[in-house]
């Protein structure tokens, strides 16, 4: 009996290790990532749109593929099963990494790619050029969202822009007061809401911290909160340690923020607009952006290098970027429409207005996510800048 | 001719050969046992040994033992390490206290029909998804919840929280081994302790505890196990503290082989922990 159990269990080892012998060794000698210099794998791009597939596996943030489900007047997935006949399966993720990991199965065709995650997934050979000729809606896109650092690698777009905004500050109107118009009420303030601080969980939450450093800390030389040399970035961490203390719970699940304020259990943190107009119905909750500028994101919807739907990827990338879904998903999610012409679709006539939307200027003083890397974002040459492990590493220990 | 005789002559070999009969019926399922088990913890090792690139979430599959190395120069995954056994010893602890009494009645002192009953009581729970639970947790503990509005204080959410729900999750495990313990425990035993004047605590600690020692140990390796391997709870009523799972869960979408390494840790206290149960002989009396 036990000579058996040895036997078979020997035998399973020997599979499992011929099994990785074969692949193992091959793809070890792979160099280091580059930054903006790195070269992409070699993915081809598709050349023309053929047939419908009948299906399409969507990975998106919350809110960005609904279908009714969460709310009966909020669906444009069913009218795109409608008109291209691709029967859509959605998945939402929380963080990028989850993103990245989730695409990295290679179970999904098309994914909405926060800065932080796009250069992943190209660099990784995840994701493949997009053609933009293949979604006729691209050149309704706003130009200063085409060809920039995150969604393209030497002039090759990755992807079809979808939207952007800033990260904001939620807080409860009855505890909190006066009300905050600064990071600093979670940061050097954050004391006063001891427990009742939020935070979002995930190790892109370090930028948070370095762009209050920037306006605070002039010393420290911070130009770009994705690019900081080890004496910034131990800054930036010793501060969301000292934030830690008030910590009451991190979010990344969207609907464990709302929970949480609802039951004023939290009653600050970073929020985005999506998760504020669900907790303020019924609850004194508001959001605002804080005067000293933000962090946020620009997404961009990718097609899977290995993608089984193709055809359907680019027709739903190049749907969901129509003028008139492009609004809606603007106005449900809270974030400024990439398509330009989808402000006049939108229900509310000022909302791109409000989200300043066309205006270049506004958008570029917003500070997207991005990937850090060794090589400075910020040009600087002389230091070696702290990456992404670094950052997943100090984002655990901030944690504790 | 032949074809009718051939299955004769197949169970006459079998017959002549008992090892390949064993075989026969034993293999199909040692087979899937070992592949299950000893290989998924194989490909675990192999995994914890491997790298992978924060930028390209490429693995690459070349042997190192940087992750340990990480580990064991990183301060938070010691301190994660020792919070997570120290809960882990709690609820334990917590469960052996409520379930010593309650399994005592149902064993000793309830009429059969009622002992049944509770017995089905006990195993209520199980039938409700451990999600549902552990949320219902959440709405008790939370500022302004129910523990807050009947009794007045909540813990809040962090380790205590934790320990109390996982000690509710794990309950029914801990009672139903100690409830067959002592059902084994003929009533008489403890008559005779009576008679010769034992006082109830001394007859617990000389006749029945001896007797359900190997019950406790069992219905430990439940408890123990499950709160060291768990991500789920601490996530929901734990408020921002980590345990050993929470950090699996959190780094295998970051770093995989970073993640493997950091779960041989519990494979590793789990190993220890029944290496010394043997030792003490408890798991023959099972």
């Amino acid at each position: 009996m036990r000579k058996w159990t040895i036997a078979a269990g020997a035998g399973a080892l020997a599979l499992v290790l011929a099994s990785c012998g074969t692949s193992g060794g091959s793809d070890s000698a792979t160099t280091a990532p580059g930054g903006k210099g790195f070269t992409p794998p070699d993915i081809p791009m598709q050349k023309s749109l053929g047939k419908s597939e009948g299906a399409v596996n969507i990975l998106a943030w919350p809110g960005y593929a609904e279908d009714g489900s969460n709310d009966k007047t909020v669906d444009w997935v069913t009218p795109f099963e409608k008109q291209t006949g691709c029967q859509a399966k959605v998945k939402y993720f929380g963080t990028s990494d989850e993103a990245v990991s989730l695409m990295k199965t290679g179970d999904y065709d098309v994914v909405s790619a926060s800065g932080d995650a796009s250069l992943r997934l190209v660099a990784g050979g995840i994701v493949a050029p997009f053609n933009t000729k293949l979604a006729p809606n691209y050149a309704d896109v706003a130009p200063f969202l085409k060809n920039r650092d995150w969604n393209s690698v030497k002039g090759q777009m990755y992807g079809m822009p979808h939207g952007w905004g800033a990260n904001l500050l939620m807080y409860n109107a009855k505890t909190v007061k006066p009300a905050p118009t600064s990071w600093a009420a979670v940061f050097d303030g954050a004391s006063k809401f001891k427990g009742k601080v939020t935070a979002y969980d995930s190790p892109i939450y370090i930028a948070d911290a370095a762009l209050y450093l920037m306006q605070t800390q002039p010393d420290l030389k911070i130009k770009n909160p994705y690019a900081l040399d080890q004496s910034q970035f131990d800054a930036a961490v010793s501060l969301l340690k000292k934030q830690r203390q008030n910590v009451g719970e991190y979010w990344s699940d969207y609907t464990k923020e709302v929970s949480a304020f609802k039951a004023g259990s939290t009653v600050i943190g970073t929020t985005w607009q999506v998760i504020a107009n669900i907790a303020s119905e019924g609850s004194p909750v508001k959001a605002v952006l804080p005067k000293n500028g933000s962090t946020g994101w620009s997404d961009t919807w990718m097609v899977a290098a290995k993608a089984k739907h193709p055809n359907c990827a680019y027709r739903w990338a190049n749907y969901v970027v129509s003028p008139k879904v492009n609004a809606q998903v603007a106005e449900y999610f809270g974030e400024a429409p990439a398509n330009l012409k989808a402000c006049q679709h939108t229900s509310d006539k000022s909302f791109c207005a409000g989200y300043h939307a066309d205006d270049a200027a506004y958008a570029n003083k917003i500070y997207y996510w991005s990937t850090p890397i060794k090589q400075c974002l910020d040009g600087r040459t002389n230091v070696r800048c702290t990456d992404y492990a670094d950052w997943t590493t100090a984002w655990q220990e901030i944690k504790g | 001719m032949s074809v009718s005789a051939s299955p004769t002559r197949g169970a006459a070999y079998l017959h002549r050969h008992p090892r390949l009969r064993l075989a026969g019926v034993l293999g199909a399922p040692l087979v899937w046992l070992g592949v299950l088990y000893v290989g998924s913890l194989a490909a675990l090792l192999m995994a914890s040994l491997w790298v992978q690139d924060s930028f390209t979430s490429q693995i690459f599959r070349t042997w190192t033992l940087a992750n340990f190395r990480h580990l064991a120069s990183e301060p938070l995954y010691r301190t994660v390490l020792l919070r997570t056994i120290g809960m882990a010893v709690l609820v334990t602890l917590v469960d052996l206290t409520l379930a010593l009494p309650i399994a005592f009645f149902m064993a000793k002192v309830a009429r059969p029909r009622t002992a049944r009953i509770l017995v089905v009581a006990c195993l209520m729970p199980l039938w409700a998804s451990y999600l549902v639970k552990a949320y219902a947790w959440r709405l008790l503990v939370i500022d302004h919840g129910v523990l807050a509005s009947t009794l007045g204080v909540t813990p809040g959410f962090g380790i205590t929280a934790a320990v109390l729900t996982l000690s509710y999750l794990w309950l029914p495990y801990m009672i139903l081994p100690i409830y067959s313990g002592l059902d084994r425990l003929p009533d008489s035993l403890l008559e005779a302790s009576e008679d010769c004047g034992a006082r109830p605590w001394r007859t617990f600690r000389s006749v029945v505890w001896p007797n359900i020692v190997p019950s406790v140990i069992a219905g430990s390796i439940f408890t123990f196990s499950l709160t060291l391997g768990d991500y789920i709870t601490i996530k929901i009523v734990g408020g921002a503290s980590q345990m050993l799972g929470s950090l699996v869960y959190d780094q295998q979408s970051l770093n995989l082989p970073l993640a493997a390494a950091i779960a041989t840790f519990s494979v590793l206290v789990m190993a220890i922990y029944l290496l010394l149960v043997r030792r003490t002989g408890a798991l023959e009396q099972l």
